[in-house]
């Protein structure tokens, strides 16, 4: 066996090596969670079935979608950023290992981490607080697929914009525009099912959408046999055509490397 | 070994030249030219002030950096196309970054390592034994990384860049910020490798104890460019460095007159003599003994530290050209 589904074994422990931290991640996220449910509940009030989902509907995708937050990472920016920036990303590219490869692995090792960490907690808590749907065994598997595909597919997008530093230098200001994107057209803020008209059809053509509107519509079972493929497909070819384009930009790297931090 | 031919490397830097959005291209040689190669079983030390191109010489001799011209051959392969085969028989150590895993216990970064690098497990549990007791690790195999010292953290770096048994051994600044424990250990560590093990060594540093106490031969480069290449004995003759005798007087007197060894400095009673290359010592300080009446002789050779720092500043040129 190779060293890549290691480099996930040592993410999760890695990520796992801090509880307090991730204790205190949790409590936020179910708090936010608490917090978006009363606000949706206020909406779906007002609106009725707006976008195709009821009251629970949209309470369920509160909770759901704080905790896909850290499985995700909807806030952007991975390790490796931090690394292009010191020229620690030497001793990675020194290793006998493709650098995307590498990092992939340590991503799907993080994300597992903080599915367990910091997704479970918001989802027990909603539950007690409020009526959530919970899916059957069917929507439940899907819904499983479909987190790894958000998971590929977030990686996919957070890596083509840590790429990027070895061109700009500093993150800053790119990840702010990666924020804000990921934030908005993933259907964070406000479901994309809310969104009206044009502005709705594009939110969920972009490939925000695969990391937090489409698993939840899973979840919910608003998607199944030809509709449950054809997301399931969305997410698949945005995360390969995402994928495939960090490796040409990997090689483009590789070969402008500065030699920084000496 | 390592083989260079003529390798060049130059970084374009763009920078505000102050009015609004104007920037100028500046063209930066950062290896300019340089010529070398080293035979297998060679203990080599890299010299050069801050940024004289050191470390850019290493990325491009590991594969992490692309030679703008000329050639470079490292243990039969060209790096930077075989960067991933290159790696699997190289050693790295960045003196100054970690391959460690910050949060996790040395021997767990070392069993990755090992995966890493597809080392057999009797043949890693073998290495692992050895370097464990070579560079004492045993006290904290099961320390998390970050709570290590510096010099552990050190000796932690060179066991997880030997377990795959290199061939060859690049070492960036490896004693950089260890006290005199910790390099003594590294030192004696790197002499034993280099010397049992036939591990090809090739050693940057700024500590000069590191030279003197390790390296058969040293190579001096500044501004991208070769300027020395030999060992310390021809450094030490190609910067002028001399031999100088201290000589106390019973009593203040004239410069002393010996042939073929001149005065330099005449202080009272004390005054200073430089020993011409060859000359042998015992006989001059003999000729002293018999025409004067001599209270003290002391001996001086020119530091190693006084060499370099005298190169770098360009006080001296360089006689001898380098070598390759």
């Amino acid at each position: 066996m190779g060293v890549i589904p290691w480099v996930s074994w040592y993410a999760l422990r890695r990520y796992s090596a801090y509880p307090l931290g991730s204790m205190a991640e949790a409590v936020t996220n179910t708090f936010f969670g608490v917090m978006r449910a009363s606000v949706l509940l206020a909406l779906w009030h007002a609106r009725p079935g707006l976008g195709g989902y009821d009251a629970a509907d949209a309470v369920t995708f509160s909770f759901l979608t704080q905790a896909l937050i850290g499985p995700v990472q909807i806030f952007g920016g991975m390790e490796l950023g931090q690394r292009i920036r010191t020229g620690d990303v030497a001793i990675d590219l020194h290793r006998p290992v493709d650098l995307q490869a590498w990092w992939l692995a340590d991503d799907i090792g993080r994300a597992t981490s903080t599915l367990l960490l910091r997704g479970v907690p918001p989802m027990l808590v909603g539950g007690l607080l409020f009526t959530l749907h919970w899916p059957g065994p069917g929507a439940a598997a899907a819904f499983a697929v479909s987190v790894v595909l958000a998971v590929l597919l977030s990686f996919a997008l957070r890596y083509l914009v840590t790429l990027a530093m070895f061109w700009l230098h500093d993150e800053r200001g790119i990840q702010a525009v990666a924020l804000v994107l990921s934030l908005f057209l993933s259907g964070m803020i406000v479901p994309l099912v809310a969104f009206p008209g044009g502005i709705g059809d594009v939110a969920r053509a972009l490939p925000w959408s695969g990391l937090v509107q489409v698993p939840a519509d899973v979840y919910l079972g608003h998607r199944t046999g030809g509709g449950l493929a054809a997301a399931l497909g969305f997410q698949a070819a945005w995360a390969a055509g995402l994928l495939a384009a960090g490796r040409v930009l990997t090689r483009a790297a590789e070969r402008r490397l500065e030699a920084q931090g000496g | 070994m390592i083989e260079m031919t003529d390798v060049t490397k130059t970084f374009t830097l763009r920078r505000r030249t102050g009015r609004r959005l104007r920037r100028e291209r500046t063209v930066v040689r950062a290896v300019d030219g340089v010529s070398f190669s080293v035979e297998r079983g060679e203990f080599l030390g890299y010299l050069g002030p801050n940024g004289a191109g050191k470390s850019t010489t290493i990325k491009m001799l590991t594969g992490i950096l692309t030679p703008t011209s000329g050639r470079v051959r490292v243990a039969g392969l060209d790096p930077s196309r075989a960067r991933t085969a290159l790696a699997r028989r190289i050693g790295v150590v960045f003196g100054q970054r970690t391959t460690l895993w910050w949060d996790l216990p040395l021997r767990d970064s070392l069993t990755l390592v090992r995966r890493l690098y597809r080392v057999e497990e009797r043949a890693y549990r073998t290495r692992l034994d050895e370097l464990t007791a070579l560079l004492e690790l045993e006290p904290f195999l099961a320390t998390p990384v970050r709570q290590l010292s510096l010099g552990q953290r050190m000796r932690g770096d060179l066991a997880a860049a030997l377990l795959h048994d290199p061939e060859l051994l690049v070492l960036d600044e490896p004693t950089i910020g260890l006290d005199v424990v910790s390099k003594a250990t590294v030192r004696g560590f790197l002499a034993r490798l280099n010397a049992e093990r036939g591990t090809t060594i090739l050693l940057t540093t700024h500590d000069l104890g590191d030279i003197e106490r390790l390296c058969r031969r040293v190579m001096i480069i500044d501004h991208g460019r070769a300027a020395f290449d030999g060992d310390l004995g021809a450094l030490r003759r190609a910067a002028g460095a001399d031999r100088q005798l201290v000589v106390e007087l019973a009593a203040p007197a004239p410069p002393i007159d010996l042939d073929g060894v001149p005065v330099i400095t005449v202080e009272g009673p004390r005054q200073t003599l430089r020993l011409p290359d060859g000359a042998n010592a015992a006989s001059v300080v003999a000729a002293l003994a018999a025409r004067h009446e001599v209270r003290d002789i002391a001996l001086r050779e020119t530091g190693i530290e006084e060499i370099v720092a005298r190169l770098y500043r360009g006080d001296q040129e360089i006689s001898a050209p380098a070598t390759s």
